[in-house]
């Protein structure tokens, strides 16, 4: 977990498992998430097992959210905006029940 | 006239002379070079702000940071600046998930991710820019949280001003760790230790190149950095083997030196095993690789001017081979020059001079890197971990022991290993495992790693949303192949009118 070294000018607000935290305009969802002190973004696919980034420039994998609906996407390159509703993942992406309609 | 900034792939054109993918030091030089002759180009580049790793976030305004992060950072501004003013398309957040090279009949093509939804570009000329990223460091516990790479605690500071909490770690070896550790403390972060892994053997191999080293413009910066470090920070040379443990992150790390066991408290625990060239998309491209023994790597096969075995495709900065950004920046611009010159639209009379003098200030950049990449040779238990338990793909949780047991049983290359064990097949697609998977073959196999290879690589390289892909614009052809019909009577983009 991170904490600021400086003031943060222009803050922003978005949520994380549906609790509201606070941001720095034109961060990244990932350091956003590690600067309000989370410390777990997800848990691994294979064994179910905690992580967090790695890297924090996309070639790790490890930073994977669900963000606004959308699973699986790389916190680390997503920039943070106002409202932004940010979900942890649970091991493998689940089918939605409804995403796929076959007509 | 400033840059263009894309966000949806359906502004794109559909073709550029000039594609440049990355927008660290080489690639804003290269777009700014080609942009500066009669041509279109496109930029485009993963991150939401240009200046790569290097110059992360270095166009916003957090003065403390900025200050912290010394001249080396500030040298930045004005490559950006210059970049921001040209005249080329910037497509920032885009992912680039294949490309191909020029044939007889076609030329070099590009399939991007921009703004939700998918496309294929064509262009003239394709410049890889794709920098670098950390060589992975496989120690037992590396995939607690709490755990993370040197350069992301860096990224961190650069582009959110925010410092790890409580006790740090730092761990491994090269010149970025210590460069880190000065940074930290500066920003006041609590270091507990800097434990450095250099293999003392290889100062030997490395002393024959201190000449070029002490003429070069790296040996000062060098020297303050570890005469700082060592002033303040806790630095245990010598450590052999590094294990980090914790319930659900870290808590401890385990080490030991030629004399001792020693155990310590850490809630962050920074690695670093020096950089590598990022070259999967280079890869997938079918660009010829070769090993490189002195910076311990795979690089792109390339002419003097950046040139890549495959027509139309050519690669600049430490994504051909580590040479900083300085270096890159340079090397940016001859593949600009290259490229402007293969498509005949570099006109001026005065490119051959100027292409020479580049080439010249390119090798003088250069000086030095061999005596860093000797003395900061990664140690091979850093490479190919010994302990059975280390996890190596950590997509799909595969671990050492496992790896060496398929190779026992005759596994003979990665890519076997790959349909064996599944390792390399997750999301990162092989970023983070491929370089211990054939370490840890050339060590069993008594080969050496070129002999060895690594993955080979397909598009798409970055994992794509079928909606995405849906959201392709379709050719009639593609239509005619799916719908069995021209595409006049079939359009499925067409929103039904009320
Ligand atoms: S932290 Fe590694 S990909 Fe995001």
């Amino acid at each position: 977990m991170f904490r600021r070294i400086e003031a943060v000018a222009d803050e922003i607000g978005f949520f994380f498992d549906g609790r509201p935290l606070r941001a720095m305009q034109g961060e990244t969802v990932a350091t956003a998430l590690l600067a309000s002190g989370v410390g777990v973004f997800r848990s691994s696919v294979v064994s179910g097992a905690p992580r967090a980034p790695l890297c924090l420039m996309g070639v790790c994998f490890d930073c994977l959210v669900e963000i606004d609906g959308v699973e699986n996407r790389q916190s680390c390159l997503v920039e943070i905006r106002e409202g932004m509703d940010v979900r942890s993942q649970n091991r493998a992406r689940q089918l939605k029940q409804g995403t796929i309609s076959c007509r | 006239m400033p840059v263009k900034q894309m966000t949806a792939a359906a502004d794109l054109a559909d073709r550029y002379d000039i594609v440049v993918i990355g927008a660290g030091p080489a690639g804003m030089a290269a777009a700014t070079e080609a942009a500066s002759h009669d041509v279109r180009v496109l930029l485009c580049d993963e991150n939401p702000a240009p200046g790569g790793q290097i110059y992360r976030a270095i166009t916003r305004n957090r003065p403390v940071a900025f200050k912290l992060l010394g001249a080396s950072y500030a040298e930045g501004l004005p490559l950006v600046q210059r970049f921001l003013d040209c005249r080329a398309d910037y497509a920032a957040g885009a992912t680039v998930w294949s490309l191909q090279g020029a044939h007889p009949e076609s030329e070099p093509e590009i399939g991007l991710t921009l703004g939700g939804s998918a496309r294929r570009i064509r262009a003239g000329r394709v410049i890889l820019a794709t920098g670098a990223t950390e060589r992975p460091m496989p120690v037992p516990g590396w995939t607690l949280p709490g755990v993370m790479m040197a350069g992301a605690a860096q990224i961190a500071l650069k582009s959110a001003s925010a410092v790890p909490q409580g006790r740090i770690v730092l761990a491994g070896c090269g010149p970025l760790l210590y460069l880190l550790a000065n940074q930290l403390s500066d920003a006041g972060a609590h270091i507990v230790a800097l434990l450095d892994t250099s293999d003392r053997r290889q100062r030997w191999a490395a002393i024959q190149h201190l000449p070029s080293f002490a003429a070069s413009p790296y040996l000062r910066k060098g020297l303050s950095l570890l005469v700082s470090a060592y002033r303040r920070i806790k630095v245990i040379g010598g450590v052999q083997d590094i294990a980090v443990s914790g319930q659900d992150r870290a808590e401890k790390v385990r080490f030991s030196t030629r004399k001792k066991q020693h155990v310590i408290e850490a809630d962050t625990v920074l690695l670093h095993q020096g950089v590598i060239p990022a070259i999967n998309l280079t890869s997938a491209a079918g660009c010829e690789l070769v090993w490189d023994d002195a910076q311990h790597c795979f690089r792109p096969v390339v002419d003097g001017v950046g040139r890549t075995s495959v027509p139309g495709i050519i690669c600049a900065g430490d994504g051909a081979g580590i040479g900083g950004a300085r270096h890159a920046a340079v090397a940016g611009r001859i593949a600009a020059m290259t490229a402007t010159t293969d498509l005949r639209i570099g006109t001026d009379p005065d490119c051959a001079r100027q292409l020479s003098a580049l080439q010249r200030r390119a090798r003088y950049l250069l000086r030095g890197r061999r005596f860093l990449d000797l003395l900061y040779h990664p140690a091979p238990q850093f490479r190919a971990p010994r302990d059975p338990d280390t996890i190596v793909c950590r997509c799909e949780e595969i671990r050492a022991g496992t790896l060496r047991q398929a190779v026992g049983l005759g596994v003979p290359g990665p890519n076997q290993l790959k349909t064996f064990l599944r390792c390399g097949m997750g999301p990162c697609q092989g970023r983070m495992c491929a370089p211990t998977v054939t370490e840890i073959m050339a060590e069993m196999q008594g080969k050496s790693p070129a002999e060895v290879g690594t993955y080979r690589l397909r598009a798409p390289v970055k994992p794509l949303r079928l909606a995405e892909l849906a959201a392709m614009p379709h050719t009639p052809a593609a239509i005619q192949a799916v719908a069995g019909h021209a595409p006049s009577d079939f359009q499925p983009n067409r929103k039904e009118s009320p």
